[in-house]
């Protein structure tokens, strides 16, 4: 009770309540904007928030991250565009619904299956915070070592059909984390006898690289592609409340988002995969789902936004960040100097619990925001797309900049702007890159603080937590093989299209 | 913006191929194999530290994952491509150096910006861009105003740490302090 209050106390700053209000309501138009999104809208924030105490910074980051996923499935029921690359999946029944002549229903049952995901994934990790604080303890540097490297694996194989694409940008991440002066013996590696180098290749300089500048070149380079949204007549709340009405299909889809979200590397989109699957195997109207099924979209709302609350487990209790979009809030606590892992939970309950109840209100604020707000925000679906990346090169720009006043560190920027052209362009994952950047730098200095008490292999797994996370390794191995064996024999007998 | 009726889970598990995906195994591969080559110059090899302590060990790694995946992956895409379409490759590259005009609109935005100063700078990149892109009438307007809000929402509110141009000590004391300051 006594964290719950200190947590209170926090929460209830002027600065902190700002930085909700802000990051609410600007993570639900920025994900209302299609071509902009979170992730893009993190990376330019990101320099500018440390300035601002860890909570308040991070507040506005997980507003922005938490409020955009509702805002995104605005435009991909209205006129089929997500809004964020996540609400994808809410084009398939979205848009068929406002076809339809049911568009203010369709965004009612999105808001409201948000809600209920954001909410659900906060009282799960509420109650699960007890064992989270018993059992992050246990994690040493091994445990924290095997789990990174299970983020590795997992963002490999989470990627199907593109897994030696994501392994290889995973390894250019890890790579570009190697570059610069090794601390412990003081050797340059891979700096090419550049000076500038010799600091190693900032992470907020590759994230607005790879999401930021190259999204403004994408725009830039592309066409004006605006479409105006049809308007709404009819009433929002309505929708809101029909989510009730299709509690297991919200639940199930909730749960799957925590469970996914918890998991280094795997993310929003097997959780929705996971609970539209299950949303169309156990309907009574399998044959409406991608024509307009309200479960469908209940389904993948749900799943996406129960995602972010529980992506900040792994972020907290052991410091490793599930995807990009935690990798650029580790950031945030580095610059700090406060270190996210196991001693966060014991130590910092309060601050935990302080992000835990922002997280719940971020969902209330964006909701409320939305219940009354929908119709003008339809404005911004008629932004130029051109002018929006001229937007978001303007920018990038300060947040690469004012790093270090830097026009190396612009450049580089640039330069993995281009990559990051190029592979969104290929629908290859940016995502490799940064995790392989930031559990790359993990993983080596565990691995050298484990050594001295390593004699033999089997020391790595030893230990209980350890043993379960190397089980688990090669539990997803196995699977992942399993799987490419399935889909080539499915292939060899012409059962299976990819 | 597609229109279809039915959707398939696979749209969003299995990204479609473009047959420039080559391009990229092809550069990646090329890349990996120059990086391994310059890893005995690049990095140390420290004389009587065991392997796991050595400062070349996790470039080592990197690199030869980067060889392996990018081996398979080129390998991948070279049957895939044998296998179907999925895209004009020469239309893909125009595009790809396309975006490269902005690079250089980008870096001459950050070159000039420490002369003229951050507001100057942006209100004339974001008009000329403006006008660039074809923008003419109330949009081409609306572009340095939004160059300007945002001069004023980072420097002036959020306080980002950009320098003032080396015009700005051509102006009297005040107005410079107050320029370099906020603007």
């Amino acid at each position: 009770m006594d964290t719950f209050l200190s947590a209170l106390t926090i929460v209830s700053r002027w600065d902190v309540i700002a930085a909700l209000i802000a990051g609410s309501v600007g993570g639900v138009i920025i994900g209302a904007i299609p071509g902009v999104g979170p992730a893009v809208a993190i990376a330019i924030l990101l320099p500018a928030t440390f300035g601002m105490e860890p909570i308040v910074g991070l507040t506005l980051l997980l507003g922005i991250y938490g409020s955009a996923l509702f805002g995104g499935s605005i435009p991909s029921i209205l006129i089929n565009t997500p809004g964020t690359p996540v609400n994808a999946l809410t084009t398939y029944d979205g848009f068929p619904m406002t076809k339809q002549g049911q568009a203010p229903r369709a965004l009612g049952l999105s808001f409201g299956a948000s809600f209920f995901g954001g909410i659900f994934a906060v009282i799960a990790l509420v109650l699960l915070s007890p064992v989270l604080a018993r059992v992050a303890p246990m994690f040493g540097s091994r445990e924290i070592f095997l789990a990174a490297f299970l983020g590795c694996v997992l963002v490999v194989v989470a990627h199907r059909g593109q897994s030696l694409a994501a392994g290889a940008l995973l390894m250019f991440g890890l790579f570009l984390n190697t570059i610069g002066m090794e601390a412990n013996n003081y050797t340059r590696r891979f700096t090419l006898d550049l000076n500038f180098l010799d600091q190693g290749v900032n992470l907020i300089v590759v994230v607005l690289g790879l999401f930021a500048v190259s999204q403004a070149f994408v725009l830039l380079a592309g066409k004006d592609d605006m479409e105006a949204a049809p308007d709404i007549k009819g009433n929002v709340l309505g929708g809101v409340l029909e989510v009730f009405r299709h509690k297991r299909v919200a639940t199930a889809g909730s749960l799957s988002g925590t469970i996914m979200g918890i998991i280094p590397g795997v993310g929003e989109f097997t959780s929705q995969f996971l609970s539209y699957s299950y949303a169309r195997a156990t309907s009574k109207a399998p044959g409406l789902f991608g024509k307009g099924s309200p479960e469908g979209l209940v389904a993948s709302e749900s799943a996406n936004n129960s995602v972010p609350p529980a992506a900040m487990v792994p972020l907290l209790a052991l410091g490793i960040p599930g995807e990009a979009l935690t990798a650029m809030m580790l950031s945030v606590f580095y610059v700090h100097n406060v270190i996210p892992g196991p001693t966060l939970f014991r130590d910092h309950m309060d601050f935990v619990m302080a992000l835990y109840i922002c997280l719940a209100l971020l969902n209330i604020l964006a909701l409320a925001f939305l219940l009354v707000a929908t119709r003008p925000l339809l404005r911004v679906l008629v932004i130029p797309n051109r002018f929006l990346g001229m937007m978001i090169l303007t920018l990038s720009f300060v947040g690469i900049y004012s790093l270090r006043n830097s026009a190396i560190d612009c450049m580089l920027a640039a330069a993995f702007g281009l990559l990051g052209v190029v592979l969104k362009r290929l629908n290859l994952p940016l995502v490799p890159i940064i995790l392989g950047m930031v559990l790359g730098g993990i993983m080596e200095e565990k691995f050298r603080t484990s050594l001295p008490r390593i004699r033999s292999l089997y020391n790595w797994i030893d230990r209980p937590v350890a043993m379960v996370i190397f089980c688990l390794i090669c539990i997803v191995l196995a699977l992942h093989l399993w799987g490419l064996w399935r889909d080539w024999k499915g292939k060899r007998d012409g059962s299976v299209e990819h | 913006m597609s229109d279809d009726n039915a959707h398939d889970l696979s749209d969003l598990t299995h990204p479609p191929h473009h047959r420039a995906e080559i391009v990229f195994a092809v550069a990646s591969f090329l890349v990996a194999l120059l990086l391994a080559a310059l890893w005995s110059t690049e990095t140390r090899w420290i004389d009587g530290q065991p392997w796991s302590r050595q400062p070349g060990l996790w470039p080592l790694i990197a690199v030869v994952g980067m060889l392996v995946f990018g081996a398979g992956e080129l390998i991948a895409c070279l049957i895939r491509n044998l296998r179907r379409g999925g895209g004009d490759v020469a239309a893909e590259l125009g595009l790809w150096l396309r975006a490269g005009e902005y690079v250089l609109w980008f870096m001459a935005y950050v070159l000039i910006t420490p002369r003229l100063g951050y507001l100057p700078t942006t209100l004339v990149f974001t008009t000329l861009l403006a006008f660039r892109l074809g923008y003419r009438g109330h949009v081409l307007a609306l572009a340095p105003l939004m160059g300007l809000l945002i001069v004023v929402a980072f420097k002036a509110f959020l306080a980002v740490r950009i320098p003032g141009g080396a015009v700005y000590d051509l102006l009297p004391q005040g107005l410079r302090n107050f320029l370099v300051l906020y603007l």
